[in-house]
């Protein structure tokens, strides 16, 4: 069975307007993207949407009491509130350097969550 | 007394990318200064924790903060000095510019430079500013003073939350206060079309089934002590809300997200022409203001989508600024002046002249529609001969566009307008 489906993506500003024609839930064609992000993008969220994550992780002696984090790649779509939820329950202590290792495997995703910023101590 | 050949007021994204552009034009580092008044460099960014910085200027998708720390550790390698928590009170131009600003540790500074940059960015435009009846309960904020609570102290400000306006600031704390636990009711634009970028339509709204209600806005919040819920009706083509089409919202968080002003108190203040259109200042091909050696970029300039057009812009300002300074001749640059105009659809550019003299072999023109376009061309006329025409399939004012003129097809011309306009494929 033939089905299209119509994406907006999300890979940088532009916003391209993208169809994917799948067959028997397999990508046959894509259409309407401008380069190869687009062309990723679609066929991955047709078949397996991803998102990265990036939200705060709270500090102990730091000079902000939060450090902004992020899923170092792109997690399952259906995963973001489990993630939430384990980058919510820990507590960090300062000094924290850019792109440390905070958490080695977010819920069970196998992907790692990096600081985004330099938080020094107080 | 501090005496500088170049001093930048503001440490965001639009100040640092100008320092370095400055450095690049040939000033020494240690003749520039940035005066910065939060606790530290790079502005809003600090607060903008969301990925999508950088793919212009890193080929990579960055955060904000991540953003902001590249830029500040050029600032720190170059040992281009700045002053945080520093406050400019004015400026007074003239050939040698006045600074006067202050902080805590050194009080009231005296600062003179050749150059000036205004890279003071914008604000968000407030309630007092809607006209949205009702008393003035807790609960209400715009939407990246909600950013700040919950980014950088880690706090949320609500449970139950409608967003109005749907910029991307909007947008991206629609997602963010979900992500944190809160439910996004709505988000109500008044115009039939978003003000933010498709991408985060998709993002932050679709990913969480939040719906985006167009052409509606806050007719009526009520709560006296804290926000009890806010009456949200459809509104006609003019933007009057239709009797009949209200509807009651329980929340307790209201969110505006309605707008972004170019902060120009500082150059209003030296005397610098203000567009009416963009809320910033008027300027030339150089990023140059209506005062000599006052120069202007990023957001108090004009009010960008992306972070790495303003740094680009940012860029240019500082060679510029940084030519001005180094160049002998007072006596202006003289030669053929060009205006350029926006017409049909084009609401403003930037720059708004050009100098056939001081034109570089080519001028990136930045521009933005006054609404949605679709299968359009953006032609180039030159007086009223058609110079080129680029097809577009799709133009929102949400979305910044250029055109780059060349220096070899305007040369030799005998003209005085450049049109910049929008017609039929």
């Amino acid at each position: 069975m033939e089905e299209k489906k119509e994406l907006t993506c999300i890979g940088c500003p532009m916003g391209c307007q993208i169809t994917v024609t799948l067959k028997d839930n397999m990508v046959t064609s894509v259409s309407g993207n401008t380069c190869k992000i687009g062309d990723t993008y679609a066929r991955e969220e047709v078949t397996d949407p991803r998102r990265t994550v990036t939200s705060i992780m709270k500090v102990d002696g730091g000079e902000l009491p939060v450090v902004s984090v992020k899923t170092k790649e792109s997690i399952p779509k259906g995963l973001m509130f489990g993630v939430m939820e384990e980058i919510g329950a820990v507590k960090v202590n300062a000094p924290i350097a850019i792109g440390q290792i905070l958490i080695e495997n977010v819920a069970g995703t196998g992907v790692a969550v990096v600081a985004t910023r330099e938080i020094k101590e107080k | 007394m501090i005496r500088k050949s170049l001093v930048i007021i503001g440490g965001g994204p639009a100040g640092m990318a100008a320092a370095l552009g400055a450095v690049k034009g040939g000033l020494a580092p240690q003749e520039i200064l940035i005066l910065e008044r939060d606790k530290r460099l790079g502005g809003i960014l600090n607060q903008c924790i969301h990925n999508g910085f950088g793919l212009h200027t890193f080929k990579e998708e960055l955060t904000g903060p991540e953003y902001a720390a590249r830029y500040e550790a050029q600032i720190e390698e170059k040992q281009i000095p700045y002053k945080l928590e520093t406050m400019v009170m004015s400026i007074r131009e003239g050939e040698e510019k006045e600074i006067i600003a202050m902080n805590g540790r050194e009080g009231i500074l005296e600062i003179y430079a050749k150059a000036v940059i205004l890279a003071m960015g914008c604000r968000e435009r407030p309630r007092g500013a809607l006209n949205i009846p009702g008393y003035r309960p807790a609960g209400i904020y715009s939407a990246g003073t909600a950013q700040y609570y919950v980014n950088m102290e880690g706090k949320l400000p609500g449970k139950e939350v409608v967003i109005l306006g749907s910029g991307d600031i909007g947008l991206i704390m629609a997602r963010r206060m979900t992500l944190e636990g809160a439910k996004v009711k709505a988000v109500a634009e008044l115009m039939p079309y978003s003000g933010g970028l498709k991408r985060n339509i998709v993002q932050c709204l679709q990913d969480f089934d939040i719906p985006l209600l167009l052409s509606h806005t806050v007719v009526d919040i009520k709560g006296k002590e804290r926000v009890e819920g806010v009456t949200i009706a459809q509104v006609d083509e003019k933007s009057v809300p239709i009797p009949g089409t209200e509807e009651f919202y329980p929340c307790d968080t209201l969110l505006l997200s309605c707008g972004l002003i170019p902060e120009n108190e500082l150059s209003l203040g030296c005397g610098v022409e203000i567009s009416p259109v963009t809320g910033g200042p008027v300027v030339n091909e150089c990023l140059e203001t209506s005062k000599s050696g006052i120069f202007a970029c990023g957001n108090v300039l004009h009010v960008h989508d992306l972070v790495d057009y303003v740094s680009g812009e940012a860029l240019e300002a500082g060679e510029r600024a940084a030519e001005y300074v180094l160049s002998e001749e007072d006596s202006g640059p003289g030669g053929q002046e060009l205006t350029v105009c926006g017409e049909n659809g084009v609401r403003y550019t930037v720059p708004s002249t050009i100098n056939m003299n001081r034109m570089k072999e080519t001028q990136t023109i930045r521009f933005r529609v006054g609404r949605e376009f679709q299968g359009v061309k953006v032609s180039v006329y030159l007086e009223d001969t058609l110079l080129r025409s680029i097809p577009k399939k799709t133009m929102a004012p949400g979305e910044m566009e250029k055109v780059i003129l060349l220096k070899k097809d305007l040369e030799g011309k005998e003209i005085q307008r450049i049109r910049i306009t929008i017609e039929e494929a």
